[in-house]
């Protein structure tokens, strides 16, 4: 039996898990839906960005939409931890990387889902974008590589939290972290200090990028940084997800 | 057979500068049950995580069903079966999921995983619930599947951290006669446990870690026969009775506390008639009378100088 196929059935059970457990599909499908009516109906008329708000929104909102997904993957992550089931999987011939690539590409499919959902929404809103095909395969990529990056970090981060709780508590500030980039306002429409964070943060050349090819206009060097910080960050979770996987017992 | 399943010697375990495992040398025939007796924090996990391949030693050598650890983890996996201290059960899915899981991350049960998994669920009498989740299941039932997805492949060495603590008195029996069932299948056992009584149930041979140290091993009987032999043990009512005992019985070791006296005796009808009699002559009676004879929680007081309770 080759790896593959033992990641495949870890796959299986975590999306077994999925669907049995609703809260998870909740937090990480609806509530990115319900932040963007209220930002939407609430506060969008209050904003003014220079274009409809929800196609200055839809970006953002694709971003906070993967990073509600990990709250989910992270307490998983942990609860296998802590209950002993990473090491009951440990202790057999199974294929050392199977059950954290199962996890990621479970918390991948989630966000994917999340993401398919909220752009569905996003047009019944008037989403009205003007990109290509290509664009739009663009956007798939850049969130896909996103969700990657994202999920192997917060395998890792599952793995080295206490207790389910806490696991819960460490993915908070990515939930939080889209408010402080350009995802809801413009960065340059912030205060100072903030604004500085929120243009050097990850996430805003990220947003950035997707929106530049919503809009059919792609910016080459958001998309380079982009792509630079997703590679940074699925290597950094990658690595300390290995290596808290091999030395906790 | 006469073939070591487990030989471990010199082993060493630090966490920083706290010593674990001191150098632990122990082996276990294959087709035995081996328990590892000690109270909490003796270093009973740690020495079944080593063991196991989840921990690497500090030192020393360790080699399980032929290979060793250090350098063929891999096989020593493919050999082993483990059930921790807690149930590591998977409770969003089914008692038959949880077996399922097991039987397709197991290749030597490759393509035939439904029919394990029914024998599984059939042996550990778990059928009726195979199809509930887990997280629906009692605290012997939980430890029973744990058991039966630690048995999915057929493992010839089995390790068993804490198998009955938290359990009542019934689940506990139960586990001790699907423990003894493997046994008669040839499988070889290795139990961690804190209870004197289990060892004494279940282990052909027991060693006591204290402290990171082996302080003694041999068969039950072995060890028994370390410590002092049958006593009787009378209860007075007053210090005064209990001082004038100690007079008659200049033999025997008192017990203030508890106002007791421990004489040594043979247990028969005839040393503890003549014992009575000697009590009525002085006009002494004990409020009780009871016959001990020694069981593990005596050895383990002789051996370590404390007992199992109080190093909880």
């Amino acid at each position: 039996m080759s790896a593959n196929s033992h990641a495949l059935v870890m796959l299986r059970r975590n999306v077994k898990h999925l669907t049995r457990n609703p809260t998870s599909v909740f937090n990480a499908v609806l509530m990115p839906i319900i932040i963007m009516l209220m930002f939407v109906y609430m506060f969008g008329d209050a904003f003014s960005v220079g274009v409809d708000y929800i196609d200055y929104a839809t970006p953002g909102l694709i971003l906070l939409a993967v990073c509600y997904g990990l709250g989910g993957t992270a307490t998983a992550v942990n609860s296998d931890m802590t209950k002993g089931i990473i090491n009951r999987f440990k202790v057999m011939d199974v294929s050392r990387g199977a059950v954290l690539t199962g996890h990621v590409i479970a918390s991948v499919l989630t966000n994917v889902i999340a993401i398919a959902a909220l752009v569905g929404v996003a047009f019944l809103l008037g989403f009205s974008p003007s990109a290509s095909l290509t664009d739009w395969l663009g956007v798939a990529g850049v969130a896909v590589l996103l969700a990657f990056a994202a999920g192997w970090f917060t395998v890792a981060l599952g793995l080295s939290a206490k207790s389910p709780e806490t696991a819960g508590m460490a993915a908070v500030p990515l939930v939080m972290l889209p408010f402080f980039s350009s995802a809801i306002v413009p960065a340059e429409k912030m205060g100072p200090g903030l604004r500085q964070f929120a243009e050097y943060q990850p996430f805003t050349p990220i947003i950035e990028t997707m929106r530049g090819l919503l809009r059919g206009a792609p910016d080459t060097t958001d998309a380079a940084v982009a792509v630079a910080w997703c590679v940074v960050i699925a290597l950094v979770g990658y690595l300390w997800a290995r290596s808290t996987f091999t030395k906790r017992a | 057979m006469t073939t070591s399943a487990i030989s471990v010697s010199g082993l060493r375990k630090a966490y920083q500068d706290k010593v674990v495992l001191d150098g632990v040398d122990f082996e276990v025939r294959a087709g035995t049950v081996f328990s590892l007796l000690g109270p909490n924090g003796a270093g009973k996990t740690t020495t079944v995580n080593v063991l196991t391949t989840l921990l690497r030693a500090d030192g020393g050598t360790v080699r399980v069903a032929g290979h060793d650890i250090a350098t063929d983890a891999k096989a020593v996996r493919a050999a082993i079966g483990v059930t921790g201290q807690f149930a590591a059960v998977d409770e969003l899915l089914t008692g038959r999921e949880n077996l399922q899981l097991m039987a397709d991350l197991n290749r030597k049960v490759a393509g035939n995983g439904e029919r394990v998994v029914a024998q599984l669920l059939e042996r550990f009498e778990l059928t009726a619930s195979a199809d509930k989740p887990a997280s629906t299941y009692s605290g012997g039932m939980r430890r029973k599947l744990d058991l039966a997805m630690t048995l999915v492949g057929d493992p010839q060495i089995i390790f068993l951290d804490e198998p009955t603590t938290g359990l009542d008195p019934r689940s506990r029996r139960t586990m001790w006669s699907i423990v003894r069932d493997l046994v008669a299948d040839g499988v070889t056992v290795f139990l961690t446990t804190q209870y004197l009584e289990e060892a004494d149930q279940l282990a052909d041979r027991v060693a006591v870690l204290d402290r990171g140290r082996l302080v003694a091993q041999g068969t039950p009987d072995e060890l028994k026969r370390l410590i002092p032999g049958t006593h009787v043990r009378l209860r007075f009512t007053t210090a005064a009775e209990l001082d004038a005992a100690a007079v008659v019985f200049p033999e025997a070791t008192r017990d203030d506390e508890a106002l007791a006296l421990r004489v040594p005796a043979d247990g028969g009808t005839k040393s503890l008639r003549a014992l009575l009699d000697r009590l009525d002559e002085h006009s002494l009676s004990a409020e009780e009378c009871s016959v001990h004879t020694p069981d593990l929680d005596d050895v383990f007081l002789a051996l370590t100088g404390h007992t199992t309770e109080a190093a909880k």
